[in-house]
């Protein structure tokens, strides 16, 4: 790879350890995915946050590098944690994941990465703009970065996003040329969608669809007449869910589909395979569910508000958790949304979500309108699950 | 003999080799507390990783197993030095964040188990300094 001075310096030591180390990964990542320069980036999303995934052995790396003198040189936040860091008693996790998941959440802070905790980065103040290059972890953002906003980043994992937060820099392959973003089928939706849990059962058909593809084709769909960020958001986190999907283009919808023209190959979606999508992710038979969660990904104001109106006097019946960003909650919070939703038994889980929280083993059958949430209750926690729209999740609480 | 391959992560480190032709991956295929591998019907499993120069064709599995080569090192159980056919990420950042030297683009038909390497993560070479002794059959 060809470097620039202040990159070889990094490479060298002369930034100190952790960026040494930083630039390393970026020159190895880069080597194996045949970068020929790094990119610089202004924007960061890191991944490996929950302890759960991390275990001591990350913390320990995590904690090196902030002593190794690590300082975000991009604006960095943070994926979700294992627990709501400052409110844990009412979700029932304590100590000593408490602990250990504070520690983690100091050494990023240390090294100066905004401790949001959010799989949104792009609703609490890192939202970058079309074609900017940038290095996000979190599969579901980098779908919403590549596809929704136009932005440009690969799916990178904890270690290389960490690593481009501490130099500014990413290896320039993949989706941050415009050949990797081309669209190579046309995925034709010949059914009515309403709502994320439809649009995240779409995103079912499509990823399994393209999981089997070895060349991963970039899909171009036509067919949604319109698309509510909420609705993009489940589409994102599912696609990447069950097809490690980091780019689509929607017909009118995202801002890069207007300049590409339709691949010719065209794999078309009928209500039926939406159908069987749904009916894979239901297996727990209604008098099973004992959980439920909305918040997948982290809720945005528009959904608490519809969420306090459902549940204005009246009485959830089991574990339900809203799981959102913090400054999301708090400007529920003045709007008077949160006060409604805990008044109904409902818990705020703020800071973390059902993908990353220690709950194996808790429950038994989670309600969601997440696609995304299904695939990791049943693989992570081992859960039975049912995928229902935002309201019948409501519904199901409130039963 | 020296084989010259692509460097991964810097660092030299040279030891007894192990080879298997099968893909490894660090978690859940390697028990962290021991540096053995579980993986049921892997050509290694039982084996012990520690100070190995470990040569296997590429990584597989979860991201988490960077952490897990981390810990193996933290405890004194990674293999020396790490020798693939043609590297992934897991390997290569678990290789960088434990300082593990690793070369890539080796051919692995010339490389056995027994034998005594000496790995050049800088220069991205191998070099085989004995042969392994003469198997006794």
């Amino acid at each position: 790879m060809e470097l620039t001075p202040e990159e070889q310096a990094m490479l060298a030591g002369e930034g100190g350890p952790a960026t040494r180390k930083a630039m390393q990964i970026l020159v190895a990542l880069g080597t194996i995915y045949g970068a020929q320069r790094m990119v610089p980036v202004t924007s960061v999303q890191v991944s490996g946050v929950s302890y759960d995934n991390l275990g001591q052995a990350g913390l320990e790396f995590l904690t090196e590098m902030a002593t190794g003198g690590g300082r975000a040189r991009a604006l960095a936040t943070l994926n979700p944690a294992g627990v709501d860091v400052e409110e844990p008693q009412p979700l029932g996790i304590g100590d000593p994941f408490l602990t250990n998941q504070r520690r983690v959440l100091e050494a990023y802070t240390r090294m100066g990465i905004l401790s949001t905790c959010t799989c949104t980065p792009y609703l609490v103040g890192n939202l970058p703009h079309f074609g900017e290059s940038i290095a996000w972890a979190e599969s579901s953002a980098v779908c919403m970065a590549n596809a929704v906003l136009g932005a440009r980043t690969n799916r990178e994992g904890g270690p290389g996003a960490l690593a481009a937060a501490l130099t500014g820099r990413t290896p320039a392959y993949g989706y941050h040329l415009d050949e990797a973003r081309e669209p190579t089928l046309t995925v034709l939706v010949r059914a009515r969608l309403a709502g994320t849990s439809d649009f995240g059962a779409l995103g079912k058909v499509i990823g399994e669809h393209l999981a089997r593809r070895p060349e991963r084709p970039v899909p171009y769909i036509r067919g949604p007449e319109s698309a509510s960020l909420e609705e993009l958001k489940s589409l994102c986190a599912s696609v990447a869910t069950y097809g490690s999907v980091a780019l689509f283009h929607i017909e009118g919808i995202t801002p890069e589909a207007d300049c590409m023209t339709p691949p010719k190959e065209t794999l078309t979606i009928g209500p039926e395979d939406l159908a069987r999508a749904r009916s894979a992710l239901s297996d727990a038979a209604p008098g099973e569910v004992d959980f439920v969660n909305l918040g997948c990904p982290h809720l945005s104001l528009r959904e608490i508000a519809h969420l306090a109106d459902l549940l204005r006097g009246r009485r959830v019946r089991k574990e339900f958790w809203i799981t959102t960003a913090r400054p999301t909650k708090q400007m529920a919070e003045r709007m008077g949304y949160a006060q409604t939703i805990t008044a109904s038994g409902a818990k705020f889980a703020v800071d973390t979500c059902c993908v990353v929280a220690p709950i194996r083993g808790r429950f038994t059958g989670l309600a969601t309108d997440s696609a995304k949430a299904c695939a990791y209750a049943r693989a992570r926690h081992g859960l039975k699950t049912r995928l229902l729209p935002f309201e019948a999740v409501v519904e199901e609480a409130l039963r | 003999m020296r084989l010259q391959g692509r460097s991964i992560c810097p660092g030299r480190a040279g030891g007894e080799a192990l080879v298997t032709h099968m893909p490894i991956s660090f978690y859940g295929g390697v028990d962290p507390e021991s540096g053995v591998v579980v993986e049921p019907g892997h050509e290694l499993e039982g084996l012990s990783l520690a100070g190995r120069v470990l040569v296997f064709p590429s990584g597989k599995g979860s991201t988490v197993g960077s952490y897990v080569i981390y810990r193996l090192k933290r405890a004194g159980l990674a293999p020396a030095a790490i020798v693939n056919a043609e590297c992934e990420p897991i390997t290569a950042v678990g290789c960088i964040i434990a300082e593990i030297p690793c070369v890539d683009h080796i051919p692995l038909d010339r490389l056995h188990t027994g034998q005594r390497l000496v790995v050049d993560g800088e220069a991205g070479s191998v070099e085989i300094v004995q042969q392994q002794e003469k198997d006794p059959t």
